[in-house]
């Protein structure tokens, strides 16, 4: 018994070394040679300030001049208040299907949609515009859900619907290597295109 | 069915149907010590680590010996986890300066890594520094799978005909020849698609609006890799596999969904290898297969039909979206979601909680079962652990003395499987029934009406099959749950897994009697049709009246468009 503790102690003590050090270095140090922007987070810069991580979405919901993302549910982790696209506490809203209050908030997102956007009724809305993701940071909006803002988005930067619609097919990224995944535009990008667009 | 969910989910199947076979072969290899293509760089290294432990490749232990030794190492690993986290604010690689966890967390996170659980009552990103992460629950998420894989080993020896082998030389060569080799791999492609990985601290972001963002960094490549090739499932963040940080594309979905199955699939090869029956093998992986293949039916036809009450509501297009990723669509998520229920690896693409409730019960099925495929090692035991109940009950309808690989399957094996086969649902129910009739339980409930019930179902679930996942509306960091969920993880992994060591060794010291035309046979699709049945009609039984009051109940209040409030 005591034998046998003594081997459990050692060979923890020598996998420990390899696999909590030696792998993680490696791997680091291979990352780092071969694919240094990915492994620092795909940070995007603009003049020189980190403005985004490519993958990670942004809150935009409350400017109308931006094209929105969908729900999130993420709420602070310091104070328990809801905290849209809170990347320090990604999760889901957790909201069952039965649940009311998925119901009330699906309401609220489609009325807000339908008050703020000239021309626009719900049977156009995606479904995915108003239901919210499950990390809270999804950075991506279907086609369908960019092209039924851009009334909004010409009201209120004065760019042509026309302009705005080939903005965002500019943005589409279709599925990886031509069928994998989803046909969908990435809301942070989408965003500094218009911004660029509007600043330049 | 779209293009893209029939071209992923073909990756899937048919990445893990083609691998199979060369892996089990390696494996079979690499476990009967004969040389293999990575000997030249491996051998020297581990020859170390035996000199330095004191073992030799061929040595072996009894079951008991084995079992100790597994326990013990589990221990070892219990008390450092437990301490590193409970002291995590005097280590280095900490750039958020997170200080020490408390000692339920502390308790509830190693007990949860050690069985190779998983569950987790925090969200990392704002509870664990790197050290944590690297140094402890990654070191956690290569060991622990690989010592339930090294009993797997020793139990497939012993059908065998075998002498078990040593645990410490089984730990150490699925480490060093299949976990490390695949995670490098692995690691490194996550990190190409956008998994990122360093040691800098948190992004500091100045958004567009104007507002400031912070995005966690880390090591997270190669945490991600070998979550998913130990069937681990402990995510980096809180939401795990559904953040893009830990899941940026349609490609390290089909890589995650992949990797949770190659190793465990490959088991079940390994063992027709090991004792010369690949047709009762193949067998085993079609019942098994097909288990997962009406799982991923029953999660992805009623999430692409979506929410009927949504629905009414008559917007563009009717999938269920709430607590999904846009990129992944709905097949690409029912696949990861099928995958890690069956796999038992706990990490999720979506939120659990917020699926309809046909796909939940699919979603029950995997927790119950815990053989469709299962964890590296501990799914075989269980699958082999069914197959021994249908040969025991078969034998009873037939009036024919039972036997499995030519060895009598008598009182002793029969107790001993129906120990292990009766203590998950054991674990399941009493703990749920402890659960609803606590105030302490009931407090932890997020959703009303029957999702409330399911929520403590899943979790009880969860920690039994040491899979690791949960509706996650339920509060699991209230000291009830941490506790609880604890203990159920514990008595989940280590009861089974001892009781069907001393199966493999009572069955390995009789007397092999020979084969006639008289002797049941396993290897036909008529005894994996019966097996089939027996596990569904025995789980059936244990588990309907308890899925009546959850998901079932639940089926129909929805159909009837009821709200809860």
């Amino acid at each position: 018994m005591i034998r046998t503790f003594k081997r459990a102690v050692i060979v923890t003590a020598l996998l420990w070394v390899i696999l909590a050090w030696g792998f993680t270095f490696l791997l680091l140090g291979l990352a780092h040679l071969l694919f240094p922007y990915q492994a620092d987070g795909s940070v995007i810069t603009w003049h020189g300030r980190a403005v985004a991580s490519a993958h990670v979405g942004q809150n935009f919901n409350r400017s109308l001049q931006y094209f929105w993302g969908r729900p999130s549910a993420t709420v602070s982790p310091t104070t328990g208040k809801p905290s849209p696209y809170d990347a320090l506490n990604s999760g889901p809203s957790n909201l069952g299907p039965t649940n009311a209050v998925l119901l009330d908030q699906i309401h609220r997102t489609i009325a807000r949609y339908l008050a703020t956007t000239p021309g626009l009724s719900v049977h156009q809305i995606p479904i995915s515009l108003v239901e919210s993701s499950a990390s809270g940071l999804d950075p991506d909006i279907t086609v369908q859900s960019a092209l039924i803002q851009i009334p909004r988005v010409a009201k209120y930067t004065g760019l042509s619907p026309r302009e705005l619609r080939d903005l965002v097919y500019r943005e589409v990224q279709g599925p990886q290597l031509g069928v994998f995944g989803v046909r969908r535009v990435n809301v942070v990008t989408l965003n500094w295109a218009l911004y660029r667009l509007l600043h330049r | 069915m779209s293009v893209s969910t029939v071209a992923t989910w073909a990756v899937v199947i048919g990445g893990l149907l083609i691998l199979l076979k060369p892996l089990g072969t390696y494996l079979y290899r690499v476990f009967t010590f004969q040389p293999t293509i990575l000997d030249r760089p491996l051998k020297p290294v581990e020859n170390v680590i035996f000199r330095l432990i004191g073992v030799s490749r061929d040595s072996s232990m009894s079951a008991v010996e084995y079992g100790v030794a597994f326990m013990l190492t589990n221990l070892v690993w219990a008390v450092m986890a437990y301490t590193l986290l409970r002291l995590q604010g005097l280590w280095p690689f900490n750039p958020q300066h997170f200080g020490n966890l408390s000692a339920g967390l502390s308790f509830n996170t190693a007990a949860s890594f050690v069985t190779n659980t998983n569950w987790q009552a925090y969200s990392g990103e704002n509870t664990m520094s790197y050290f944590s992460q690297f140094a402890v629950l990654q070191f956690l998420q290569f060991v622990t799978p690989a010592s339930g894989g090294a009993v797997g080993v020793a139990f497939v020896r012993a059908l065998a005909g075998r002498p078990l082998g040593n645990f410490f030389v089984d730990l150490t060569l699925l480490i060093t020849r299949v976990l490390l080799p695949l995670a490098v791999i692995f690691g490194l492609f996550f990190v190409a698609q956008g998994v990122p990985d360093t040691l800098a601290g948190y992004l500091h972001l100045h958004t567009l609006t104007g507002a400031a963002q912070t995005v966690p960094r880390g090591p997270i490549a190669g945490f991600e890799a070998i979550e998913h090739l130990g069937q681990n499932g402990g995510g980096f963040t809180g939401a795990n596999s559904a953040n893009p940080l830990e899941n940026p594309t349609a490609l390290t979905n089909i890589a995650e969904s992949i990797a949770m199955g190659l190793v465990p699939v490959a088991f079940f090869y390994m063992f027709g290898l090991f004792t010369r029956r690949t047709r009762l093998a193949w067998t085993l992986i079609a019942v098994a297969g097909t288990l997962y293949l009406i799982m991923l039916a029953m999660i992805y036809f009623p999430e692409a039909a979506g929410n009927p009450i949504v629905n009414q509501l008559g917007l563009l297009g009717h999938a269920n979206m709430v607590g999904k990723e846009v990129r992944f669509g709905i097949g690409g998520t029912s696949i990861f979601e099928t995958s890690t229920m069956a796999f038992t690896t706990g990490s999720v693409a979506a939120a659990q909680d917020s699926f309809l409730p046909v796909p939940s019960l699919a979603f029950f099925l995997g927790l119950f079962l815990n053989m469709v495929f299962g964890g590296q090692g501990v799914g075989l035991l269980n699958m082999l652990m069914f197959v021994i109940l249908t040969i025991f009950l078969m034998g009873l309808m037939v009036g024919r003395t039972p036997e499995f690989l030519r060895k009598k399957i008598e009182a002793r094996e029969v107790s001993l499987t129906a120990i292990a086969f009766l203590l998950h649902p054991l674990l399941i129910l009493a703990g749920g029934a402890l659960a609803v009739s606590t105030k302490a339980g009931l407090s932890g409930i997020f959703n009303p009406g029957p999702y409330g019930l399911s929520e403590i179902l899943y979790a009880f679930a969860s920690g039994a099959a040491n899979n690791g996942s949960a509706m996650g509306g339920l509060n699991a960091a209230l000291p009830f749950y941490e506790v609880a969920i604890g203990v159920v993880m514990i008595i989940g992994r280590y009861a089974s897994i001892m009781a069907m060591l001393l199966v493999g060794e009572s069955l390995l010291k009789k007397k092999a009697v020979p084969q006639t035309t008289g002797t049941m046979r396993t290897d036909t699709a008529l005894f994996g049709g019966i097996l089939l049945g027996a596990i569904v009609v025995l789980n059936a039984l244990t588990f309907f009246p308890v899925m009546a009051l959850g998901p079932i109940a639940e089926h129909y209040l929805l159909l009837a468009h009821h709200l809860f409030t």
